[in-house]
């Protein structure tokens, strides 16, 4: 691999393809790519070192817009490929990009094992509730009930809690925000990039063609104070006026008047304690909390691997040849004269 | 008083099988009986049987594990049609192997386990050694059991660990028949049991015991001798089709330079590479133990993309949950060695025997136009070759290339003349560095004339950051397009492409140079196939023998060979699925001989069917 060297400065311009960007006009997206191209020069990391892979769907138009190394893979089957290239190339940056069908319906399998195994991987999952790209069909994370193409009576399925998932999967990293909020969606890109190991990070995008407005209620002035909930470490968690406490003899957390707020530590090893903070928000996004909720450090899947190998390598002696050699004779070998 | 002198009888073949419950150490009583035998210099051959069931009710025929070895002073392609010996650790072991012995056959039982609950389990209403059922063979009853634990008396040995030490008995008892050497298993037991310092001791006396048995009864008259056979000098060992294929891709990996990259999902019978290719790690092996069969071939996928040699390791259930990524593949036109260990289908169909119905899927087994490169193994030794010729067309053309070994060659195993490290083919490949179009672009669909690969400019490379996937590309630029004319060119450049890749033309061997009728077969059935046509040479009846290592792209010559003779045979472990190509390719009347049994063809079955064809037409 070639040597990288001090990068010169770049700008948001660099991390810009020549490729005419085709998402519908008003998509979410657009404003999540502006987003991460403009905080890509902050990682101080060479653009060829930078790798995006994606899956199938709209998000996943996401690498071919990126002036980084890119694939654009199969539905569901981005984090396994990246597995396989975080793993045996330690030297780079490997973002997936997917959504919620993406990375929760057909590709779930492969998500929570790259978590379970903490692979050294962002991962960005783009949650819109619908599939956009099959034009307009509910989604894994679509509420219950939803009426919509396939579903004219009500979708008839619970949807995931895409962060209480990647917690059951024991996630290192663990965070959410919102499209349209860029200073915030920047500041949890940087946590996670600076994270060593897998980072999940939903990210609610509007689908303003078969969703719109499904976010509104966390996004709109009028409302979202009622409603967001901003977990900032280290800090107590409050918003108008209301606390999130920990009830005694409860397993949970609860949103309520008064009591003692707990504060907010991402820290925390117990997967628990974040996973009683994805349980605050469901499908009505009546109490939804942003930001960082768990960040917490165990080796990464890449790491061991890597050691292994290493540590083998360090104790071979000679050449691979030499070695090879070794290897087809070491057997009960005969010889004919 | 001294033991009365034994005969010795010299012979130029033996078949011998081993057979008992899975409990009772078959394999490794062949494995080390082939050892021994490999040691002395004889060809070998071997086969071997063991149910799916991890452990079957003891004593049921279900549960009956067998080891057949062929051994001989001449060059011997097969495991041996039928065995000359039968050894039976219990009932069970002797009905389920009984229909496959010839008339005059040895059958060496374990006479204490015949007793009346074991002879129920299995449906013997009176003991076949009392009834007279046996008179074609050549019975030896011997009391396995008890005289291994009488051996064992002085060492104050558990029962259970003693008991277990019985098979050391049949083995040191089978040594001494064949007159085989035995310091190398006695060197294995106190390798296998080094912490267990009273189990070697067990072991040992049990396998001197057998061995005494045989010098001293009256009940073995007679030893045999069976002279090395001639084979080309050098340094050999003895290897199975897994071994010989996991040392392949190691190879490959270092005659590259490339890391390795394994991703696999345990399945049988493919799960030993993985097994084997995760002790290698010195040589820059990564193995992953993928969630399932799509992440295995994923990851191997994506480790290609950086630079690896990917490969994953499977058999056809698995390939065929891979086959969208292999069309990827294809699209993304990156290296990917994909390994079939095929077995009896469809669905889970039966995991522990062999088939070669898995071709059709290699071949046409997927969405869209996908082609690619498909070779298969002759033998167990040439998986080691076959490995090495996967990564050579994967690395050289940049595609996706199925390996369909299977599970005879697989499990197999036979003497293998080691290879000379330089003399393996140099595999060194060139990443991209630098743009590659006039203007100072890179263009990553820009193909190199000779090849048409395109280049690998791998992620870390500045200057080549480009953007691949599995939407049609245009050529050369590789951006995503629709434009009709643009996805003609690119269909029928990658059908083209497969097909330029330049494979060795196929070989006739018809030493008469005047047969008419001209075997074609591919991967396994090269041994029976081949051991046929011996055969039938011997006994003046000419027949030409030719066998594919190409399926895709086919060798050149292929279609004048085919024309040369009046009638073309292919027999296959399938209904037809190579025919059905010659057939459609070459406009040849190919007559399919087919068998679908889980069990690999006799070379009788091929020669009593080729006899018919040559004389008859």
């Amino acid at each position: 691999m070639a040597e990288t060297t001090i990068p010169l400065k770049l700008t948001a311009k660099d991390f810009k393809s020549d490729q005419e960007v085709r998402w519908c006009p008003g998509c979410g997206d657009y404003a999540i790519l502006a987003a991460v191209q403009q905080f890509m020069p902050e990682l101080g990391i060479p653009r060829e070192n930078i790798v995006f892979v994606s899956g199938i769907g709209c998000s996943s138009r996401f690498p071919y817009y990126m002036n980084t190394y890119g694939m654009h893979s199969i539905h569901g089957r981005a984090p396994a490929i990246a597995t396989g290239l975080s793993a045996s190339r330690p030297d780079l940056s490997v973002w997936v990009v997917t959504g919620d069908g993406d990375a929760l319906s057909i590709g779930g399998n492969h998500l929570i094992h790259a978590l379970r195994r903490n692979v050294n991987l962002k991962i960005l999952l783009f949650n819109n509730r619908i599939y956009g790209l099959t034009k307009g069909q509910y989604s894994p994370t679509s509420e219950l009930g939803k009426i919509t193409k396939s579903t004219p009576a009500g979708s008839a399925d619970s949807p995931f809690n895409p962060l209480s998932l990647a917690l059951g999967a024991e996630a290192t990293f663990v965070a959410r925000t919102i499209d349209s909020d860029r200073k915030h969606l920047q500041s949890v890109l940087r946590a996670a990039a600076e994270h060593q190991g897998s980072a999940f990070v939903e990210i609610y995008q509007n689908c303003n063609i078969f969703n719109d407005g499904a976010f509104d209620l966390i996004k709109d002035a009028d409302t979202r104070d009622e409603h967001l909930i901003r977990l900032e470490q280290g800090q107590p968690i409050t918003f108008n006026g209301l606390n999130v406490v920990h009830p005694e003899g409860s397993f949970g957390l609860k949103v309520q008047k008064g009591g003692t707020p707990i504060v907010h530590d991402a820290t925390v090893d117990d997967p628990a304690y974040a996973f009683a903070l994805s349980r605050l928000s469901g499908s009505d996004l009546g109490t939804t909390p942003i930001g960082v909720f768990r960040n917490v450090q165990r080796p990464s899947y890449d790491e061991i691997v890597r050691k292994q190998v290493l540590d083998a390598r360090a104790q071979a002696d000679g050449t691979p040849e030499e070695m090879l050699d070794g290897l087809l004779n070491a057997a009960d070998t005969w010889t004919i004269l | 008083m001294a033991a009365p002198a034994k005969r010795v009888e010299q012979l130029d073949r033996v078949v011998i099988r081993f057979a008992g419950d899975s409990g009772d150490g078959m394999q490794l009583t062949g494995d080390r009986f082939t050892s021994e035998t490999a040691q002395l210099g004889n060809d070998i051959s071997t086969l071997p049987n063991f149910p799916a069931e991890i452990r079957a009710p003891a004593g049921t025929l279900p549960g009956v594990s067998s080891f057949q070895v062929h051994f001989a002073d001449y060059d011997i392609l097969t495991p041996g049609d039928a065995p000359n010996v039968l050894v039976a650790m219990n009932p069970a072991a002797l009905k389920a192997n009984l229909a496959d012995l010839p008339a005059g056959a040895d059958v060496i039982v374990n006479t204490d386990e015949f007793t009346r609950r074991n002879l129920a389990k299995v449906g013997y209403a009176v003991s076949p050694l009392d009834d007279g059922s046996l008179g074609d063979y050549a019975v030896h009853p011997v009391a396995l059991t008890s005289l291994t634990l009488g051996a064992l008396a002085e060492l104050g040995i558990a029962k259970k660990d003693g008991e277990r030490a019985k098979n050391m008995f049949a083995l040191g008892l089978l040594s001494w028949m064949y007159s085989r050497p035995f310091e190398s298993t006695l060197r294995f037991l106190e390798r296998k049991f080094a912490k267990r310092p009273d189990l070697v001791a067990a072991n040992k006396a049990a396998f001197h015991a057998g061995w005494n048995y045989g010098e001293t009864t009256e009940a073995f008259s007679v030893r045999y001798e069976i002279k090395p056979a001639k084979m080309r000098p050098g340094t050999y060992r003895n290897i199975t089709g897994n071994q010989a294929l996991s040392l392949g891709l190691v190879a490959a990996a270092v005659r590259s330079g490339l890391p390795l990259f394994l991703g696999a999902y345990p399945i049988t019978p493919a799960s030993d590479i993985l097994h084997e290719l995760s002790k290698h790690k010195r040589f820059g092996v990564t193995t992953m133990q993928a969630e399932d069969e799509i992440a295995a071939i994923g990851a191997a996928l994506g480790a290609a993309y950086g630079g690896s040699l990917g490969v994953t390791t499977t058999s056809g259930p698995g390939v065929a949950l891979k086959g969208e990524t292999i069309s990827l593949a294809i699209a993304l036109e990156l290296p990917l060695v994909i390994v079939d260990v095929q077995r009896a289908g469809p669905s889970t169909g039966m995991p522990t025997k062999t088939e070669q119905a898995d071709l059709n899927m290699a071949l046409f087994g997927r969405h869209g136009e996908a082609p690619l490169a498909v070779i298969a193994p002759k033998s167990p030794s040439d998986c080691f070759h076959a490995a090495l010729e996967a990564a050579r067309i994967a690395l050289t053309y940049r595609t996706p290339v199925i390996l369909l070994s299977d599970n005879y060659v697989a499990n197999g195993s036979e003497p293998w003349l080691l290879p000379s490290v330089d003399e393996l083919p140099d595999l060194r490949v060139e990443f991209a560095t630098a743009p590659n179009a006039d203007d100072g672009r890179f263009l990553p669909y820009l193909r190199d004339p000779e090849t048409m690969a395109r280049p690998w400019a791998v992620p870390g490379t500045p200057g080549l950051e480009h953007r691949i996937g599995g939407l049609e590309k245009a050529d050369k630029t590789g951006d995503i397009s629709y434009d009709p004319a643009n996805h003609e060119f690119m269909v029928r450049t990658r059908a083209a492409r497969i097909e330029a890749i330049s494979v060795p033309d196929v070989d006739v061997e018809d030493p008469s140079e005047s047969a008419r009728v001209l075997v074609l077969g591919w991967g396994s059935t090269f041994g029976p196939i081949g051991a046929a046509c011996r055969a039938l040479r011997q006994r003046g009846l000419p027949v030409a023998q030719a066998h594919l290592r190409h399926l895709a792209p086919l060798p050149d010559n292929l279609g004048e060979v085919l024309k040369s003779y009046d009638k073309v045979i292919v027999p296959e472990m399938n209904l037809g699925q190579l025919a059905n190509v010659i057939r459609a390719r070459y406009l040849v009347d190919a007559v399919p001989f087919n068998q679908v049994s889980g069990l690999p063809f006799t070379a009788a079955t091929l020669e009593s069917m080729l006899e018919d064809v040559v004389k008859n037409g």
